[in-house]
């Protein structure tokens, strides 16, 4: 059962599931919403993967992932409400936030 | 003398420029400007070129008019500068004297003539520049010394008789009477004689070509050294110099009405009559005769060339004159005859003798300008062309009548008139150089045309009035006025005497030929027989005239009695028939099959290319969908693949 212990694998793995879902969501979600809620979940795959890094890989010392993760949560906060303003503001505009109607910038 | 060569070249342009841009509005004063110039340029012709030229005197100006190649370019043989010039001989100098003399009496006929029932032409001063521009380009293709500048002036001539025979251009045509409408008449000399245009056009090209000049002197060099590029083989093993030749001899072809190109000639009588009188004495069809004249040596080079010109002439002079059997609008006969004519100038030239080719366009010119005139003044006097309604003018128009009388005398070939002495040099020209049947055909043209002039000329002037039913009273039959008459009595001066020029008379001992070919030319003896069998033949054809027409009245055409071959000459051999037929057919057809290329293939090819591009861009098209997703996942997708080929790539090559 070697492959339980907890080490670098696993995080990277989940990461990268977290990572792939939030694109996977990005992608097909007609919400914008959802999207938006989809973006999270990247930007957390890669916080994950940004500290499990600074784990195994750099010294106690180096904060680097740390202050990455940090930095990203804290945009990621900023990102969620201009996002949702955007949301709201072309909701108004359009009655809609379905992203498959709001295709103005088709040729 | 060039000064006084140029004096003549330029004054009738003047007169153009002037009357165009200056005095169109005052009609009389263009036709005074316009005889006025004329009349000074006939004066230096005659009295100032001509002596110089007769003294033995000969000139040449020229000058450099287009750099073809850079100076200092390697010479290639091919001449690096085209030239413009003008030179004077005998030939020039003859010509001078018939293209400006006949020009000046035409003019100071036109103004009268364009004057109908006091009613001057709305177009007078147009027509008085045209007709100073037709004599400005005929006199540029007498003086010129080259081929190109010969060509330049050769096609403002095939303008102005286009511009001239279609003056009337809004008069419709009359049935019966006249058989097209001016404009079209216009068209159809000018596309015809367009075709033998090509022919010289063609021939230049390959004298240029062939010779690297188009200098006459240069080229006529060339042909008496008897070598060089102008004789090598070409084609059926001709030397290339008989090809150029058959090509300049097509433009005459076309140019003087020679068959096959005839049918826009008799048309063209459309036109008022001093511009036929032009055109058949002193200018168009003149200029095609000179031309076979200007470039002789060249035609002498190549013997089997003369010969074409000889056959085409001779059958030309009878197949036309058998035309003028049949016709009974009295230009239209004129016409015919001066087609006629014309073909003995080309076989004269065909059998080698120039300076009998050339001596009788010299007598036709003044005795058909004379015949035109005269007619123009019957036409004039009673408004129609048609002969069967005429008749007994003799006594109204006396001075109609015997100038007409001496033209026709003239034409007929009867002795000591002009073109007895011409005629006859021709047909003894024919008889050494040009083969049994050319000359029968020659000696059968003399009496036919006898006939035809004098039936023309009875059924004009003798017998009773004929006018048409209900026209008694409106036409009102008059001697024409002197502006009219004057230059008809004046004509017939030189109709009766010009000829004792070239004749064999002690007294003047062929004083024309010597004068125009110098030391080359050859003496044909006086052949007495041939004379007299000629005078015997027009003395004949004028008998049988004055039997059929001259003695009775005219009730029915009495060769209307040979039935189906006079239907044939009536219809002109169904030679417009056959070529509108073969217009029809042929190139209706040929276009017909190139519209169907340009359609389906041409179209097709540029209507697939639009139709493909326009295919591609609409596929395209559905790639922008406007949604962030789908560029979204095109982007990612792209990643994707590139991370696993940047995987998989090592794994599969370690």
């Amino acid at each position: 059962m070697e492959f339980l212990i907890p080490g670098l694998r696993h995080f990277l793995v989940l990461g990268s599931i977290l990572f792939a879902l939030g694109m996977y969501g990005v992608l097909s979600r007609r919400n914008a919403i959802g999207i938006l809620l989809s973006i999270e979940l990247m930007l957390n795959g890669v916080n994950l993967l940004m500290v499990a890094f600074a784990r195994y890989i750099t010294t106690q010392q180096e904060l680097a992932g740390q202050l990455f993760a940090i930095f990203i949560i804290t945009q990621a906060a900023a990102e969620a409400a201009v996002g949702l303003a955007i949301i709201i503001a072309v909701y108004r505009q359009r009655r809609t936030i379905q992203v498959d109607q709001l295709d103005l910038m088709k040729g | 003398m060039v000064f006084n060569a140029l004096t003549i070249l330029v004054l009738p342009l003047l007169a153009f420029v002037v009357i165009v841009f200056v005095t169109r509005s005052n009609q009389m004063l263009s036709a005074l400007l316009s005889i006025g110039a004329m009349a000074i340029a006939a004066i230096v012709a005659v009295f100032l070129v001509l002596p110089a030229v007769l003294a033995g005197g000969t000139d040449h100006l020229e000058f450099n008019w287009l750099r073809l190649l850079p100076a200092g370019a390697p010479q290639t043989g091919t001449e690096s500068v085209l030239r413009l010039g003008i030179a004077i001989d005998p030939l020039t100098a003859i010509m001078l004297l018939v293209v400006t003399v006949v020009s000046l009496l035409v003019q100071v006929y036109s103004r009268s003539y364009m004057i109908d029932h006091g009613h001057r032409d709305p177009g007078y001063s147009r027509f008085f520049a045209y007709l100073s521009l037709f004599t400005f380009s005929m006199l540029a293709v007498v003086l010129a010394d080259n081929l190109l500048f010969l060509f330049i002036g050769w096609e403002l001539v095939g303008l102005c008789s286009y511009l001239l025979i279609g003056f009337w251009y809004d008069r419709p045509s009359i049935p019966g009477v006249h058989l097209l409408p001016p404009w079209i008449a216009a068209k159809k000399a000018f596309l015809t004689t367009r075709v033998g245009d090509v022919g010289f056009l063609i021939g230049l090209i390959i004298l240029w070509n062939a010779g690297g000049t188009l200098q006459l002197s240069q080229l006529f060099a060339q042909a008496d050294a008897k070598s060089g590029a102008l004789f090598s083989a070409s084609l059926l093993g001709q030397p290339v110099l008989f090809w150029a030749c058959l090509c300049l001899f097509a433009g005459a072809v076309g140019k003087s009405g020679q068959f096959p190109l005839h049918v826009w000639l008799p048309d063209a009588m459309e036109g008022p009559t001093p511009v036929s009188a032009l055109i058949h004495a002193a200018t168009m069809v003149a200029a095609g005769v000179y031309l076979v004249a200007r470039t002789f040596p060249l035609f002498e080079a190549a013997p089997p060339a003369l010969t074409v010109v000889a056959v085409i002439g001779g059958f030309t002079a009878i197949f036309a004159a058998t035309m003028g059997l049949a016709s009974n609008d009295i230009k239209r006969i004129l016409a015919y005859s001066t087609v006629s004519q014309l073909g003995y100038m080309m076989l004269a030239l065909g059998a080698g003798s120039l300076s009998a080719g050339m001596f009788h366009l010299v007598t036709h010119a003044f005795f058909k300008a004379l015949l035109f005139l005269a007619a123009g003044s019957v036409i004039h006097s009673i408004g129609t062309n048609d002969i069967t309604q005429m008749g007994g003018l003799r006594k109204i128009m006396p001075r109609t009548y015997w100038t007409m009388a001496i033209g026709g005398l003239s034409l007929a070939g009867f002795p000591l008139f002009s073109g007895f002495w011409s005629k006859d040099e021709v047909l003894s020209s024919a008889a050494i150089g040009a083969g049994p049947v050319l000359f029968a055909f020659g000696i059968l043209t003399v009496f036919l045309t006898a006939f035809y002039t004098f039936r023309m000329f009875f059924l004009t002037f003798h017998g009773s009035p004929r006018p048409r039913e209900g026209e008694a009273q409106t036409s009102h039959p008059h001697e024409s006025d002197w502006w009219m008459t004057g230059p008809l009595l004046v004509l017939a001066i030189p109709a009766v005497f010009i000829g004792f020029w070239g004749s064999p008379l002690p007294p003047f001992n062929n004083g024309f030929q010597h004068f125009l070919e110098g030391g080359a030319y050859r003496e044909i003896p006086p052949n007495w027989i041939l004379a007299g069998a000629g005078a015997v033949l027009a003395i004949a054809g004028i008998g049988t005239a004055w039997m059929m027409y001259g003695t009775r009245p005219f009730v029915a055409e009495p060769l209307a009695r040979f039935g189906s071959a006079y239907t044939l000459l009536a219809r002109r051999y169904y030679i417009d028939e056959f070529y509108m037929w073969l217009i029809d057919k042929l190139v209706i057809g040929v276009g017909y099959v190139v519209t169907i290329f340009d359609r389906e293939a041409l179209d097709g090819l540029v209507n697939g290319i639009a139709a493909l591009c326009a295919d591609f861009g609409a596929t395209l098209r559905m790639a922008q969908t406007g949604r962030v997703q789908n560029y979204g996942l095109v982007l990612f997708g792209g990643m994707a693949v590139i991370a696993l080929v940047l995987v998989i790539v090592p794994m599969v090559r370690p």
